[in-house]
């Protein structure tokens, strides 16, 4: 018997008079206690096709087909129906926890707040309901974290929360939109094996959105993978991932990043920090006085020569940005920042200008990099307008050049970067970085924003530019299925310390560190 | 046009309210810009002795036409219209009315009284509406409807005049508190709390104690005390947008501050700029209405929609001064909110229209 039957649902999104098919034909099931995952790259309807479920879609959507909740139809349900089902017989995890809870509130608050909506549940029962959730996602000494705000909590702790919230008041679904994938790998495991364990516990049905297919294989017990607003294959979990049908499964499989960093010669040293240190002054007591320093990055020492790469690995918090921006000498540090021979640390602004052509940057967000009110022309040319690289050459030109180099066609460069998918975006922000011929570019998480497939392929052109150019590269990501893919040396960082440093297959084969083995362990397992 | 503001547009012309008050408004205020052909105690063109004269735009002394007066023809007095009409002749000076005779002409505006033309009514002023005064005169016997075309001219010139200097003050003092941060921030806004707390309406009382007010007098004193309005949304938006990547990046290549200011960030504090602009536009006319109310704005020869407020409150007895007062502030007023709401939402990107 099945919680949720899903059959012939089509979603249309309609703006300025054109129409967006967005989901089409999608017909799927989710039987009692049973978790069902919807795969699929950023833009195949997968999120849209769940919020659909209890109609949480904009005004702007035309939804046709049925979706039957418990035999109940769902499309066209009044209102009041439909708030009964939400957040009582079906629950959401959404993706980001920061911003899914309200910042002044407790989080005693926020859960009681449901419990004495649905359940009529007040005081002391519904602190001890409260615990008592609190208790089943595993957050430990939970009496005393009742009182706490949402900024107190780690990202993974905010998710146990709202995982609290979502199970209040005893769910029969739950919808869980990539719940682990803004978390740590360490992190995301211990939230998948919770959400097994409760699974097993409680007989929950889950419909998991997710596009990470190692997400899947440790969770879903059947599996519909979209492509386009259509699922293009569906079955049992084991079956699909060992014997995939369907091309764009197979190639969703074998998007890995894969092969190894080129070969280095014997090369100049390009940069070198010794013992570089970034601490902000902690301020307290009636007269602000400096009381204590947050330790950013400690006394990090790394050396890059050309054609290196340095891959930075670690947690969110473990100050690997800082690190960068450090270097790029976008925030004060302490400590000699040595650039091509010379020592950029102290320099005035007016300074580093010269430096900035050879010293390049590729940030993580391929939304957020590109202003929106440019065109691909303007962003790509703008640092030509500060420094003078070929004066005599036509400047789009040069633009149409490079872009033909990262892989973009050069006619598009009128556009501006609404109209472009997040990998040509991603390709843009390198454009913009290359066509200064930089000598070394920091690459902080510059596929961590992107579809798997994608990620390969921008891993391929940064391997193609650096065999070209000589670059070398400062690495900064999480993933260290990229790093292993890039990297010729590793620096492990943990809350703004150097945990391990060394060479990458070293490293990976022969982790010094507990905690280099935990981060191994947690990234690989489920592939091996 | 880019595609982002012919998508704006679009969405502008969506919203029909909108979109009509911009046309309704758009007339008015055109039409206003040239009220002296409008309204005017001067004729548009006259024609005397075969010659053609432009009165509205050119000094004519009496003589012109075979009076005895240096100063400027009174065009509206019946011996210079009977000097006109019948070329100069001297009967005119007797008997005006039965000497107007001959070939010469007067092309009045439809509207024949300027803002300031005292009407001779031959009974007590203020005099209800009738087939001359439209919406009757005030009680220094001035035609009201004139008055409240140059009076709407004015408002409305002042309130953009203001906002435009105080845009443009607030954007830049924002922009650089924001952008820049930390010490400069804390100075700057310490400074505003400062500017701000002072008693504007003190000062103007003591300007206007010392010098005649006049019209950039007032609109100084009011852009000098209104600049601080903006401040703080644009310096929000700067401080916010400064940790943009987008911002990081452009100062990775080194491109200079006033460059990353004006490209990449002010774009972004304009949104909000445009949502707090109908709020300085109503506030600079009412203000102006305020100050003249409280007969501390223009002299109250200027044409004034304050002044005719004061006027109506008076004269109880001539409700005329109040219906006209209170719907020419209330049409101006809704326009600008209805455009600028339009504008508002055309601007926001998260809003669909179908």
């Amino acid at each position: 018997m099945s919680v949720l039957e899903v059959t012939d649902l089509n979603i249309r999104f309609r703006q300025d008079g054109a129409t967006h098919h967005a989901v089409r034909g999608v017909s799927f099931s989710v039987g009692k206690g049973e978790t069902v995952a919807l795969v699929g790259e950023s833009g195949s309807g997968k999120s849209v096709t769940a919020l659909s479920t209890v109609s949480l879609l904009p005004d702007s959507a035309e939804v046709a087909g049925s979706i039957r909740y418990d035999g109940a139809e769902m499309v066209g349900a009044s209102e009041a129906a439909l708030r009964k089902v939400r957040g009582n017989d079906i629950s959401f995890i959404f993706q980001e926890p920061m911003t899914s809870l309200n910042p002044l509130h407790t989080i005693e608050r926020q859960l009681a707040e449901s419990i004495t909506l649905h359940q009529g549940l007040k005081g002391a029962a519904a602190r001890a309901r409260v615990l008592d959730l609190l208790n089943k996602v595993g957050i430990r000494d939970a009496e005393s974290r009742l009182g706490a705000y949402p900024h107190q909590l780690s990202g993974g702790q905010r998710q146990r929360v709202m995982i609290a919230m979502a199970l209040a008041n005893g769910p029969e679904l739950l919808i869980a939109d990539e719940p682990t994938t803004a978390l740590d790998v360490t992190i995301q495991a211990q939230i998948l094996d919770l959400l097994a364990d409760l699974k097993a516990r409680e007989g929950l049905s889950m419909l998991f959105i997710t596009h990470d297919l190692n997400v899947v294989r440790r969770i879903a017990d059947r599996v519909c993978v979209m492509q386009n607003g259509v699922i293009v294959e569906q079955g049992a979990a084991a079956q699909v991932f060992a014997n995939p049908q369907h091309p764009y499964t197979q190639k969703l499989l074998a998007a890995e990043p894969s092969g190894g960093p080129e070969p280095l010669a014997d090369a100049p040293e390009i940069l070198r920090t010794e013992k570089l240190r970034v601490w902000f002054p902690v301020h307290g007591g009636l007269l602000r006085r400096v009381t204590g320093h947050v330790k950013a990055v400690n006394e990090a020492s790394i050396s890059i020569r050309a054609g290196e790469t340095l891959g930075v690995v670690g947690e969110s918090g473990s100050g690997k940005t800082t690190l960068a921006l450090a270097v790029l000498r976008l925030i004060a540090s302490e400590g000699p920042v040595v650039f091509m021979g010379r020592d950029v640390q102290g320099l005035r602004a007016r300074a580093t200008r010269g430096m900035r052509a050879d010293m390049q940057v590729v940030f993580q967000d391929p939304y957020g990099s590109l202003s929106p009110r440019m065109t691909v022309e303007q962003i790509i040319a703008e640092g030509l307008g500060v420094h003078q690289i070929d004066p005599s050459r036509n400047r789009r030109e040069m633009v149409a050049e490079i872009m033909a180099e990262v892989g973009l066609d050069p006619a598009a460069m009128g556009r501006y970067p609404h109209e472009f998918s997040g990998g040509q975006r991603q390709r843009i922000a390198i454009a913009r970085a290359m066509i200064l011929r930089p000598k070394l570019v920091v690459l902080d998480e510059p596929t961590s924003a992107l579809d798997m497939t994608v990620q390969v392929q921008i891993v391929e052109l940064l391997r193609g530019l650096q065999r070209k150019h000589g670059l070398a590269y400062l690495f900064i990501s999480h993933d260290l299925r990229v790093v292993r893919a890039l990297s010729h040396r590793i620096m492990v960082m943990r809350n703004g310390d150097v945990v391990e440093a060394g060479d990458a297959a070293e490293v990976f084969a022969n982790p010094q560190s507990d905690y280099t083995r935990a981060l191994l362990a947690a990234a690989f397992q489920g592939v091996e | 046009m880019s595609p982002l503001y012919a998508r704006r547009w679009r969405n502008f012309k969506a919203n029909r309210r909108a979109f009509w008050s911009l046309w309704i408004f758009a007339v008015l205020f055109g039409l206003s810009l040239f009220a002296e052909l409008i309204a005017n105690d001067k004729p548009l063109l006259v024609s005397h002795n075969g010659e053609w004269f432009v009165p509205v735009a050119k000094f004519y002394p009496e003589t012109a036409f075979g009076g005895d007066f240096q100063t400027e023809a009174d065009y509206r007095a019946p011996e210079v219209q009977c000097l006109i009409v019948s070329g100069g002749s001297v009967d005119c000076f007797d008997d005006p009315v039965a000497a107007a005779q001959g070939d010469g002409w007067m092309l009045w505006p439809p509207i024949p009284y300027s803002y300031d033309t005292i009407n001779n009514l031959g009974r007590a002023a203020p005099s209800p509406p009738d087939a001359n005064h439209l919406l009757g005169t005030d009680d220094t016997a001035r035609d009201v409807l004139a008055r409240v075309i140059y009076g709407f001219r004015l408002s409305v010139g002042f309130a953009l005049i203001v906002t435009f200097l105080t845009s443009i003050m607030g954007v830049a003092a924002g922009a650089v508190q924001g952008y820049f941060g930390g010490l400069t921030d804390l100075i700057f806004q310490r400074i505003i709390e400062l500017w701000g707390s002072t008693p504007t309406l003190y000062i103007i009382i003591i300007v206007a104690a010392i010098w005649q007010m006049n019209f950039w007098l007032l609109v100084g004193l009011t852009v000098l005390f209104g600049w601080t309005a903006l401040v703080g949304v644009v310096r929000a938006e700067f401080l916010r947008a400064r940790n943009f990547e987008y911002v990081r990046a452009a100062r990775a290549l080194g491109v200079g501050d006033g460059k990353i200011m004006w490209r990449h960030v002010l774009p972004n504090a304009m949104v909000a700029t445009l949502t707090m602009l109908p709020f300085i536009i109503t506030g600079a006319i009412a203000s102006l209405a305020t100050l003249d109310f409280l007969g501390f704005g223009l002299p109250s020869s200027a044409p004034s929609l304050g002044e005719l407020t004061l006027q109506a409150k008076q004269n109880l007895q001539a409700p005329w001064l109040a219906f006209t007062a209170f719907f020419a502030f209330a049409i101006m007023l809704s326009l600008l909110v209805f455009i600028f709401e339009g504008v508002r939402d055309a601007f926001d990107p998260r809003k669909t229209f179908k």
